[in-house]
């Protein structure tokens, strides 16, 4: 099978000035488990463009890093 | 590659809505008894109410209606096939699920003399209570789940239900962070995994954009299924009338208890009440198809106090992106209508009636294994009766372990199903399941979407019958792919199981849900029955007709027809 890699926008936005490096509160709570950290910067990202735009991530970061966008199809 | 093995009384696939609270249930009935709750997401914040609630649909509060008003109502509005016994059960035990759930902290709307403030959604009677606070239901199971020491195993996804000598003995499945193979021996399996929401494709094209979370992709109906228990109704699908693009509820049983409502283009009524049934969504859809829509749900003509008010609730519960999603356009409440449309088809009997075969002690046709929740068949059955059928799952499953030892799966049995489970790993350059399943979910869209056409689901059947070798060429690359790849083979299965039952059911019922075009009538001489199907002993797809229960509350079909057409 031959593959190629595409860029996709995706809607979760991590701001990393804020994103705390021992915390894992929005990965933990995705329901789609689409969260995970940077292993080189230790800051949380969106791994897979799999989102239900449900804002428990954001929600629940405890320092307001995150902003959950509207998927760009839906928008 | 390691395996887990652990080991349990009575074990709860799913801790979502029916999920938790089978769990509350079991632990308070035998609360030596052990109870594991496997989640493949995080409890905390899973299933269709993640973000919590706005209010409940379905509750029966003495003093405003009774139990037999409710089985009234929904037997009309399900075109008179369901199992009354089962919905009884909604109507009698969601007021003590009510009263719980406050004694937990859950906050229900009141009226100035303290009394329970109904609202009237349904074509007769009041059903909805209003939850504006009810954000952190989820949160608020989590911690009773915790108090009653229920154990909870997150991020593990089953794959199929173990059946020993015809009863379920345990599940099998995987860690979708490790890539760990589990196996669980339980006396007892409950299924709570929600809709099968991921069925068709949203016009949007995005996968998980989504009325359900996407994280219920029919799992339970496909694992039911293999198990070898009876599914029902089947061609009864969802579909909802939804905010175009967002897929979302816009909401009007919350706004039109405000004074919102559904009109066409020309700001004209064309439906006499918002509560979603077939027949409803039918109107919906000969509207957008005359010329005068779009339709919209209209709140203009509010004043800034009872916009505001509206915000406020839809905002902050249920999917309260919401808010965001209409400010991205420049458009808002005062004034623009709430653009509509038909949402894309899935399996759910929480909003219509198809799932897994219950009968009203949560019992499927497979001794030891219990649904509840939007995949068990009880119809319109919302939060409320979700909570009502884990709760009788949760306590009917401690009885039936009582006196029963585990028993040993079939090791052939395992292996079979770890080589399959496992099987993309072994291509981490095949198909992407992005792909595979895109694929898929366009041609149910193609195919099955009403209104229901033979020829086409014909060829829709053939397509899912032969997609078993495209599943084939599907590649991951971790145990996340992996978990997307195993819901792209439950997702196939709803497919065939939607193409098959909705070709077998000769007429037209449920307004939109089952709409064909080559039997547009309804015909209670020969299908005033469900239509159930299951695997049989040489694996086959097999369909045949149950019969209705006998009703325990009267209702005159012929002269109550469920009709909301405004003409």
């Amino acid at each position: 099978m031959a593959l190629a890699t595409q860029r996709v926008d995706v809607p979760v936005i991590v701001d990393e000035s804020k994103c705390l490096e021992k915390c894992t509160a929005c990965i933990e709570v995705c329901p789609l488990d689409v969260l995970a950290k940077n292993p080189e910067t230790g800051k949380a990202y969106m791994k897979y463009d799999e989102c239900w735009f449900c804002l428990p991530c954001e929600k629940e970061c405890p320092t307001n890093a995150i902003t959950v966008q509207i998927p760009f199809l839906l928008r | 590659m390691d395996t887990q093995w652990m080991k349990t009384d009575v074990l709860i696939i799913g801790g979502g809505t029916a999920g938790t609270m089978a769990a509350i249930k079991a632990k308070q009935a035998n609360p030596e008894g052990e109870v594991l709750i496997l989640e493949k997401a995080n409890i905390r914040r899973s299933g269709a109410i993640a973000m919590g609630m706005d209010g409940v649909n379905t509750a029966v509060i003495p003093g405003n209606s009774t139990p037999e008003q409710y089985v009234r109502e929904i037997t009309i509005s399900n075109d008179g096939i369901l199992n009354q016994k089962a919905v009884y059960q909604t109507g009698k035990l969601g007021f003590g699920v009510i009263q719980e759930l406050e004694s937990w902290g859950v906050k229900f709307q009141k009226d100035a003399q303290g009394e329970y403030d109904l609202k009237q959604v349904h074509r007769v009677g009041k059903y909805v209570l209003p939850m504006p606070e009810g954000k952190d239901l989820k949160q608020i199971l989590t911690r009773q789940v915790k108090r009653h020491k229920a154990k909870v195993t997150n991020r593990v996804m089953a794959t199929r239900v173990l059946v020993k000598d015809g009863r379920a003995i345990g599940a099998v499945g995987f860690d979708v962070r490790n890539g760990d193979f589990v196996v669980i021996q339980a006396k007892a399996v409950v299924l709570c995994t929600g809709a099968s929401g991921r069925l068709g494709l949203p016009a949007s094209g995005y996968l998980y954009g989504t009325y359900e979370n996407p994280t219920n992709a029919g799992d339970g109906y496909s694992m039911a299924y293999h198990a070898g228990a009876e599914l029902s109704n089947i061609e009864c699908f969802q579909i909802n009338p939804l905010i175009k693009d967002y897929n979302g509820p816009a909401c009007a049983y919350v706004a039109s208890p405000f004074g919102a409502y559904t009109a066409n283009a020309e700001g004209n009524r064309f439906i006499s009440c918002d509560y979603w049934s077939g027949q409803m969504m039918l109107e919906v859809w000969k509207e957008l198809n005359s010329g005068k829509g779009p339709v919209q749900l209209k709140m203009t003509h509010l004043d800034e106090d009872t916009i505001a008010e509206i915000e406020t609730i839809l905002w902050a519960n249920e999917r309260p992106s919401r808010g965001r999603f209409h400010e991205g356009r420049g458009e808002n409440y005062r004034t623009h209508g709430v653009e509509m449309n038909i949402s894309e088809i899935g399996l759910c009997s929480g909003h219509s009636a198809s799932g897994v075969w219950v009968n009203e002690k949560a019992e499927t046709s497979v001794p030891g294994l219990y649904a509840a929740g939007d995949m068990a068949s009880v119809p319109h059955n919302y939060m409320i009766g979700a909570f009502v059928f884990g709760m009788l799952a949760g306590t009917n499953a401690v009885e039936y372990v009582a006196g029963l030892d585990h028993a040993d799966p079939d090791p052939e049995f395992l292996e079979a199903e770890k080589t399959r489970i496992y099987a993309p790993l072994t291509r981490p350059n095949g198909v992407p399941h992005t792909q595979v399943e895109y694929k898929l979910r366009r041609l149910v869209n193609d195919y099955l979407q009403p209104p229901k056409v033979d020829n086409k689901m014909e060829i829709g059947l053939r397509n899912f019958a032969r997609y078993h070798e495209t599943l084939d060429l599907m590649g991951a690359r971790d145990p996340h792919e992996l978990m997307r790849c195993m819901e792209v083979h439950f997702i196939r299965d709803c497919a065939e199981m939607a193409a098959r039952a909705s070709l077998y059911r000769r007429e037209s019922r449920w307004g939109l849900y089952h709409y064909r075009v080559d039997y547009p009538d309804k015909n209670n001489d020969e299908w005033f029955c469900h239509v159930n199907l299951k695997k049989d002993d040489s694996g086959n797809m097999v369909l045949f007709k149950r019969p209705v229960e006998p009703y325990i509350v009267e209702v005159d079909l012929e002269r109550e027809v469920y009709d909301v057409a405004v003409r």
